[in-house]
């Protein structure tokens, strides 16, 4: 019964591969007589055909290391799951889709096509992703030498990201000959440090080591982090205590390193010692022992204190009901049996010795490194303070007044940059149209708020405060209602994206370069107009002395009207490029006002240099706390303005004071 | 012979009976002690705007009065907040906790139901045992007294170090606007251990009081218009006397009065001190009836709001910033509250939830320009007050 | 009398300009003196130094019985030592009544909890009608003082500095801008108050300084170019090069 069963299920089966031999449309190709690559897979075929990552690894190696110039080719179709196997015989080829449900099939060893077959014929062997990372490292060594560049550069990230002893051979190989010069460098720095993991000889790695100490790459910390780390390890005190390994340092146990506690703690985890007993466990077994309202002689309403329980536990433990307590005492004996010793995991002392002296080279060389990046993040910091201040600096420290909704400038400035790039698509066009536009814009807003607001309250600067603050309110809103409250983009050009990267540790981006550089053109921008021109003659004159200016034919409300529309217009320019590292929001103005008054009150009012001073001394200071408090940039600002407050009883005028009649005692 | 301050200023005595009547009217109008008319959490609004009046009186003494403007007040303000925030939090979740801790086996000790506070508190910001600053916070005397100390130190330490620079005008002023961003700044991490950014929550209710919300809403509610009322009166006071007189001169003339032998560094931090305790109390009331506090309550706007309320209502007369206060203040939860009619123009439809705010800034602009007294300085005309020109 | 006021060898400089370069100058107790000079010659920064405003790079300003230095006390230190200062413009409080004005300078404790608690008694009030009067402003208590005519502005806080009660009062153009019937008047006031106290008058207007009638101080470029009787320093040579032409 089983028996006739059997064979009618293997005729099922067997019918359609019989009617699809039947069609004349393929000369099946008998496989070369000589040693080639389906010999090798044919060898591997029932480890091919299980497919797990368990049991694949020999049948990868077999192939990698039959030496055949076909392999990567196998390799690469297997990886890309196109590898099918012939069900008629049990052949691989690389599979190509030709039509629906028909594939083309190619040999591996001569590249010929050798005929298409329907999908019925064929299996396609289809390795997950674990056998597919290992194909890929088994490919390595061939893509290694690949003549494209582009597949060298592959296989070296591949490498690089999951670096093994038995790579190492090929990749020497692989350098002599390397004609790329980029290239060059990255095998001949991976060679090094996979030396350092995988040398043969103390002496080869310990060289490697020492080649590249002090060494600023993450790649080279992280060579030498995995030797370095240790494994603590107990042993009993006593004449045969003797620790195998690469002894790191011994510990002793209530020093920094490992407190009694935590000596104790590691006794009771490798059970050399019994388990404190826990609060927890105490009121458990107090819990556990109550009769009648009443446990160790006490009653249960008493036990409201740690005292109380500890002796109603001690009375439980006297008639055995409980573990006893582990004392102090108990604790400081049992760690004095015992000796507390860190080993490294590599077992060569030589090469540990140098590993700790190299990444301790390394070590001084990044803290130098941060600093250094440190300085950079400050500089950039102070530009876009200096640029959100700028403008304020003419409106408040040139002409005295109070401008609350310079913010709301930089703002609108931000949202003309977004509104033009709705229209214009090219991002480095429409940045460039944006900036003279946004100066347009906020330029005429500024004429307007002065013509409108600000000139019926000169000499009254809290007022023009509080006027300002209405328009700031007003037009915040008016954003919200026409742009949402939702953050607008404002995309920079792509040749902004990136960063200069200097090495692993220093790197600053192409967008705060050309803030920098955009800060450095303002200043002399300002510098130009007010000492060169017409207008920044007058507007000096003015604010020295507005009834002699008057007196000499210069209109003074001419001069205020246009220098408050400059101020504005730059806030404005300052919007676009604030506009392309943050978010345009309706509220993005109130985030820099605070900043950019305390800059230009901190440099000195109706000073340029001291508003680049202020700038300075402020994005420096920020980043220093960033840099002491690493997680928290609330606490930076928060010290900042602390610092700000003090810094003004020691220089009330700024860091560069106007002296006599002119700061207006 | 010169008579009480009191008989001087007619006002005075005019304010203290308005708010005695309304007091009177909204508790017989109110959910808990009358007809009903008015809900609870209108009763509520009405509280806070009291205590809103308070800070505004703080407000026109520092600025109206001493011509100092600043920016900051709402520091104070939330500092009184959070201070009784504390105690009120604290007592709550230690009457849950001891509540759910006796239901085990044994009874809790002492350290297992602060700890079991701690969590509960500051479980939200990752935290489990209770700050230093919490110390105190099962003892309301003492946080009673925060109230008032914390506002106050605060205030002795900045105006020291501000005034004693001789920081005026509206250097002042930023650095004021300053110190308010700096402590919002603070409060919002969690390390301050206060909250961070969840603050301090379900003030509104108070432990160990088992009433409804109608009737507790109005025992603040009558707290408030006490304090406010106390307030005023103190305000009156100060400002009737030579004390008034010596910080309305150093608002016109700062160097005449130093040269008169007072000193002026002095005063300004006798008043800015002061006005900083009042808003630490206004603020203590406020938040219970807000049930919530965080640290954007503190943000630079809201003391520019508060310069905007005076502003309007009328600064240098202590009516006017009540009126201002509670006039804007009101309208702008009627505006933003979506109660106001929208308006519809040729098409366009004004949705006074989005438009308000736009109204409000330009019709702060026109009451800079056109009306520097406010809605005071038109009563007076009105009355035929004889008063100052603006100066 | 003995002296009251002492100034010697004092310098001060703004960026560099000497405003009073070794400057020396006293006074005796109870003694009016006027003090002239071209613009610029230091006569508002001179008074500057001597009330705390400004502080000297050297010399010493010495005041008082006990001779004690000025130099480093704050101004409402001095001004409550018994310094009184009249600016050049009138600076009187003009939100407030003549007769609030007028308290506010009474000489009484200037802390901040005394005048909070500080209520006045009919003495004080009869005081404050008394130099109401001697100002001429008696009818004027309950007025505001912004409501005063320019020469009654002036009066108002010449009578403010004689409510201090000061040993030495500094008065800075008190003449300018007024009609001669209030010039009469100003001077009367001011020789009056001398009786008792230093007064030191700076002014621009001859005619005003030959009214008054005392001891001359010329001061030129920072330093006392002449001293003596007014007719004495009109007939200095230095002097009339100084004030007629170079």
């Amino acid at each position: 019964m089983k028996t006739l069963f059997t064979a009618m299920f293997c005729a099922l089966l067997t019918t359609p591969l019989a009617s699809a031999q039947s069609f004349p449309q393929a000369e099946p190709k008998a496989p070369s007589q000589t040693q080639d690559v389906q010999d090798v897979l044919q060898s591997q075929r029932a480890l091919i055909e299980e497919s797990s990552r368990r049991t694949i690894g020999p049948a990868i190696e077999a192939l990698a290391g039959s030496g055949l110039p076909q392999v990567p080719r196998v390799l690469e179709a297997w990886q890309a799951k196109d590898m099918w196997q012939r069900k008629s015989d049990g052949l691989f080829f690389a599979g190509e889709k030709a039509a629906d449900a028909q594939y083309r099939l190619t040999d591996f060893s001569d590249g010929e096509v050798i005929g298409t077959y329907p999908k019925e014929d064929l299996s396609q062997i289809k390795p997950n992703s674990g056998i597919r990372a290992m194909i890929a490292t088994a490919l390595v060594r061939f893509q290694l030498s690949d003549p494209d560049p582009s597949r060298r550069a592959a296989a070296l990230d591949s490498l690089a990201r999951d670096p093994q002893a038995g790579l190492l051979d090929p990749l020497r190989v692989s350098i002599d000959g390397e004609t790329d010069p980029d290239l060059l460098a990255r095998k001949q720095r991976l060679e090094r440090l996979m030396t350092v993991s995988f040398g043969a000889t103390t002496g080869e790695r310990v060289a490697a080591i020492e080649h590249m100490s002090g060494d600023l790459g993450v790649d080279f910390r992280g060579t030498l982090n995995p030797i370095l780390t240790t494994r603590r390890i107990v042993t009993e005190t006593g004449e045969n205590s003797v620790v195998a390994g690469n002894v790191a340092a011994e510990l002793v146990p209530g020093g920094d390193e490992l407190s009694l506690q935590a000596a104790y703690d590691l006794l009771v985890d490798q059970g050399r010692a019994p388990a404190m007993v826990t609060k927890q466990a105490r009121d458990a077994a107090l819990a556990a022992n109550i009769r009648d309202g009443r446990v160790g002689g006490l009653p249960v309403h008493t036990l409201s204190s740690d005292l109380s329980r500890d002796t109603a536990y001690d009375a439980l433990v006297a008639t055995g009901l409980a573990e006893p307590r582990v004392t102090t005492s108990d604790v400081a004996e049992a760690v004095a049996r015992h000796r507390f010793v860190d080993v490294y995991a590599d077992p060569d002392p030589r090469v540990t010795t140098a590993a700790a002296a190299a990444l301790n080279a390394s070590q001084t060389r990044v803290t130098l490194g941060q600093a250094a990046d440190l300085g950079l993040d400050a500089l950039s910091l102070a530009s876009i303070y200096f640029l959100a201040a700028i403008g304020l600096a003419i409106t408040f420290g040139v002409m005295g007044v109070i401008n609350m909704a310079h913010g709301e400038f930089i703002m609108m400035g931000a949202y003309t940059g977004y509104v033009v790039q709705q229209f214009v698509t090219n991002h480095t066009a429409s940045i460039l149209l944006a900036v003279p536009l946004a100066f347009a814009v906020t330029f005429a807003a500024g004429v307007a708020l002065e013509r409108l607001v600000i000139r019926w309250l000169y000499h009254r600067p809290l007022e023009t405060l509080l006027a300002t603050f209405g328009v700031s309110i007003a037009l915040q809103q008016l954003a919200k209602n026409i742009f949402g409250t939702q953050a607008r983009p404002l995309t920079a050009p792509g040749w902004l994206d990136g960063a200069w990267v200097i090495n692993d540790v220093v790197a600053i981006s192409y967008i705060r370069i050309a803030i920098f550089a955009l800060a450095l053109i303002f200043l002399g921008l300002f510098l130009f107009i007010m000492k060169r021109t017409r207008l920044g003659l007058e507007t000096r004159a003015v604010t020295q002395n507005p009834r002699m200016a008057a007196s000499m034919g210069i209109n003074p409300d001419r001069v205020n009207m246009l220098t408050f529309g400059l101020g504005s217009g730059i806030a404005g320019i300052a919007g676009v490029v604030i506009g392309l590292f943050a978010k345009v929001t309706s509220e993005m103005g109130g985030d820099y006002i605070v900043q950019s008054f305390m800059t230009v009150v901190v440099g000195g009012v109706g000073n340029i240099w001291g508003t680049l001073a202020g700038a300075a001394m402020i994005g420096g200071f920020q980043k220093g706390v960033e840099w002491l408090n690493p997680s928290n940039t609330l606490a930076a600002q928060t010290y900042m303005i602390v610092f700000i407050i003090i810094f003004i009883q020691f220089r009330p005028r700024g860091i560069i004071a106007l002296k006599g009649r002119a700061a207006g005692d | 012979m010169h008579r009480s301050f009191i008989a001087r200023n007619p006002s005075i005595l005019i304010f203290l009976s308005l708010l005695g009547l309304f007091t009177l009217g909204v508790t017989v109008l109110s959910e808990g002690f009358g007809v009903g008319v008015i809900s609870t959490s209108f009763v509520k609004t009405l509280g806070k705007t009291l205590c809103l009046c308070l800070i505004a009186v703080a407000m026109d003494l520092i600025w109206g009065y001493a011509g100092i403007l600043s920016l900051g007040h709402f520091a104070f303000f939330g500092l009184g907040g959070y201070m009784i925030g504390m105690w009120l939090m604290y007592e709550r979740t230690r009457q849950i906790v001891a509540g759910a801790l006796s239901d085990g086996a044994l009874p809790p000790t002492p350290e297992e139901v602060q700890a079991a506070i701690g969590n509960q508190i500051f479980g939200v910001v990752g935290g489990s045992d209770l700050p230093l600053i919490w110390t105190f916070a099962n003892s309301l005397t003492v946080q009673l007294a925060l109230v008032v100390l914390v506002p106050g130190l605060f205030a002795l330490v900045f105006g020291w170090l501000a005034f004693r620079a001789r920081v005026t005008g509206v250097y002042l002023s930023i650095l004021t606007q300053a110190m308010t961003l700096g402590l919002a700044l603070y409060l919002f991490q969690n390390a301050s251990g206060l909250r961070g950014n969840n603050g301090l929550s379900g003030l509104q209710n108070l432990p160990g009081v088992d009433l409804p919300q109608s009737v507790v809403s109005l025992w603040f509610f009558w707290a408030s218009a006490l304090a406010l009322g106390l307030g005023y009166l103190l305000a009156a006071w100060l400002v009737a006397g030579k004390f008034g007189s010596v910080i309305r001169g150093i608002r016109d003339n700062e160097a005449r009065v130093r040269f008169l032998g007072y000193s002026v560094e002095g005063y300004k931090l006798a008043i800015f001190t002061l006005t900083a305790c009042l808003a630490g109390i206004a603020g203590a009331l406020y938040y219970p009836q807000a049930g919530i506090i965080n640290p954007a309550e503190v943000a630079p706007i809201a003391s520019i709001y508060l310069a905007v309320w005076v502003a309007i209502g009328g600064r240098g007369r202590l009516y006017g910033a009540v009126i201002g206060t509670a006039f804007v203040s009101l309208m702008s939860s009627w505006f933003t509250g979506g109660q106001a009619p929208d308006v519809t123009l040729g098409g366009y439809t004004i949705k006074w939830v989005d438009w308000w705010l736009v109204l409000l800034g330009l019709s702060f602009v026109a009451v800079t320009l056109y009306a520097p007294r406010g809605i005071a300085g038109a009563l007076d005309r009105l009355t035929g007050n004889r008063r100052r020109k603006a100066s | 009398m003995s002296t009251l006021l002492e100034v010697s060898g004092v310098t001060v400089s703004f960026d560099g300009f000497r405003a009073i370069n070794n400057l020396s100058f006293r006074i005796e107790g109870a003694e009016l003196r006027a003090v002239i000079g071209p613009n610029g010659a230091g006569k508002t920064t001179f008074m500057d130094i001597v009330t705390g405003k400004t502080r000297p790079d050297s010399g010493q300003v010495r005041y008082g019985d006990k001779s004690m230095s000025l130099i480093g006390m704050s101004e409402a230190k001095i001004a409550q030592a018994g310094i009184g200062r009249k600016f050049q413009k009138p600076t009187v409080f003009e939100d407030q009544t003549v007769q609030a004005n007028l308290l506010m300078a009474l000489r009484k404790p200037r802390g901040a909890l005394a005048v909070l608690l500080y209520r006045p008694d009919a003495p004080d009030l009869d005081r404050v009608a008394e130099l109401a009067g001697e100002i001429g402003l008696g009818e004027h208590l309950d007025r505001l003082s912004g409501e005063l005519s320019h020469g009654q502005k002036q009066w108002l806080e010449i009578g403010m500095l004689l409510a201090q009660d000061p040993k030495l009062l500094l008065v800075d153009e008190p003449a300018a801008g007024m009609t001669p019937a209030e010039r009469e008047k100003t001077t009367a006031i001011l020789v009056e108050a001398a009786r008792t106290r230093a007064v030191v008058v700076v002014e621009h207007d001859m005619e005003f300084v030959r009214r008054l009638n005392c001891k001359v101080t010329v001061l030129h470029e920072g330093a006392v170019l002449a001293e003596g009787s007014l007719d004495h320093v009109t007939k200095n040579q230095d002097v009339i090069d100084v004030y007629l032409g170079r």
